[in-house]
């Protein structure tokens, strides 16, 4: 139970079974992070989380805590990496943040701040991605998915709906919605789903309640996701809290 | 770069836009009182303010707004040539902003529907007067047609944040904008 590794010089204690990612949010220490959420498995796709290991790097939300371990996280070396892989997201959807209800409340756009992201800086690949507004309740727009599987994972598991699925390779790889004509109407999906919540971006909206919160009153206008990503994680019980 | 207590002579800066609303011109104007001091350090060549047509050698170029027809292409390499640096400033011109929605559509089929095929519009014609600058294809962000040097994103960004921004720089600092001040939307 008293078992510690350091993470930027900082020792963490970390309870068995417990990931890297776990233990350091639980102790009050943030590591970047975008497919990860407190309460659905590690899923390892996004890379954001990344951290180093002597020569190695691994991702620390599916890397198992193990006591001794020296990780390095919040260096110049791993941010500018982050920022890179933030940048090639921005780049590869339709992030048109003006015009998105998600904006304030959304954990790419807050991951770009706090990593100090003024450019996309790659070519913008403006892809055509056709909305979903087929359901009467909720709109799909694809144009902001980032591939996390958050929604993938929240319909399966937790609704036993399993609503979506990703199909494609690579560049191609894309959100699909799992019924005969592929369209949401034709799913049994619920406002009330855990589905619904879980989309760390502007893709899985609820129709006619956008832009209700002004600017200043959103997620991220007051904290930065450095210290809001800390209240919404787990504390262990080692007793270790932030602040 | 120079002290800005001992500075010999006055930074120019030029600033105009492109396919932009004049909103993040509008927001250099919300650094309210904070003009005065700013016009001891600077000096405006080609701007909206001074309403001069064509940029003279500068040190910093400020443009909003991307690019969407032959004119902004010109008028862009105009500052690039001009500009020891130049900055991309609001959404427009960081990512091509609202005017990039149309990169998915046809440009033929957009201008069909504007001022042909929408109701009300019986005797519309496309516009085609010589000296119209012709539309492309698509809406670019200005880092994809020449180097840029800085970015401040932000629909616009706010009168701070330029404020923040433009000190750093004239200070000879690497610009940093910080929670509250970096924003996209
Ligand atoms: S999903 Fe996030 S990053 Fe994308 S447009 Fe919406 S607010 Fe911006
Ligand atoms: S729709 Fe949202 S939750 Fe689902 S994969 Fe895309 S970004 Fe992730
Ligand atoms: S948060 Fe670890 S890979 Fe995405």
């Amino acid at each position: 139970m008293n078992d510690t590794f350091q993470l930027d010089g900082a020792s963490v204690p970390f309870a068995p079974g417990q990931t890297v990612m776990q233990a350091a949010l639980a102790a009050g220490h943030y590591i970047p992070h975008l497919c990860y959420h407190p309460e659905f498995k590690p899923h390892g796709s996004c890379k954001l989380c990344t951290v180093k290991i002597g020569n190695h790097t691994a991702a620390s939300c599916t890397m198992p805590a193990e006591a001794g371990l020296e990780i390095e996280s919040d260096i110049e070396e791993l941010n500018a990496l982050r920022r890179t892989l933030v940048q090639m997201l921005f780049a590869e959807g339709n992030h048109f943040c003006p015009s998105c209800e998600k904006s304030g409340n959304c954990v790419l756009q807050a991951l770009g701040y706090d990593l100090e992201v003024h450019t996309a800086g790659f070519r913008h690949m403006y892809p055509d991605r056709p909305l979903d507004a087929s359901h009467p309740e909720i709109l799909l727009d694809f144009n902001r998915c980032v591939l996390c599987e958050l929604c993938v994972r929240a319909s399966g598991e937790v609704d036993g709906k399993s609503v979506f699925a990703l199909a494609g390779r690579g560049i191609t790889k894309h959100l699909i919605v799992n019924s005969a004509s592929g369209l949401l109407k034709d799913t049994n999906i619920a406002l009330t789903d855990k589905a619904m919540e879980v989309c760390p971006v502007g893709v899985i909206l609820k129709k006619r309640v956008g832009f209700s919160k002004p600017i200043g009153e959103r997620r991220y206008d007051q904290r930065p996701i450095s210290a809001q990503a800390l209240d919404d994680a787990p504390r262990t019980p080692t007793g270790a809290k932030h602040e | 770069m120079n002290d800005i207590t001992h500075r010999p002579k006055k930074l120019k800066i030029a600033t105009t836009s492109l396919a932009g609303c004049f909103g993040c011109h509008m927001s250099f104007l919300d650094i309210d009182e904070r003009i005065l001091p700013l016009l001891d350090l600077i000096e405006f060549d080609r701007s909206p303010i001074t309403d001069i047509k064509h940029c003279g050698p500068c040190d910093i170029g400020l443009i909003e707004g991307g690019i969407c027809n032959a004119e902004n292409v010109h008028v862009l390499r105009e500052f690039r040539r001009n500009c020891k640096i130049l900055i991309s400033i609001g959404a427009c011109a960081v990512t091509g902003g609202l005017p990039a929605q149309r990169n998915h559509l046809d440009l033929g089929s957009c201008l069909t529907e504007v001022y042909l095929t929408e109701p009300g519009l019986a005797h519309g014609h496309i516009p085609n007067d010589p000296e119209l600058p012709l539309p492309l294809d698509k809406v670019h962000p200005l880092h994809e047609v020449v180097k840029i040097d800085y970015f401040i994103p932000g629909c616009p960004p706010s009168g701070d944040a330029i404020w923040k921004f433009l000190t750093d720089l004239i200070a000879g600092k690497t610009p940093e904008l910080g929670h509250g001040l970096i924003k996209y939307d």
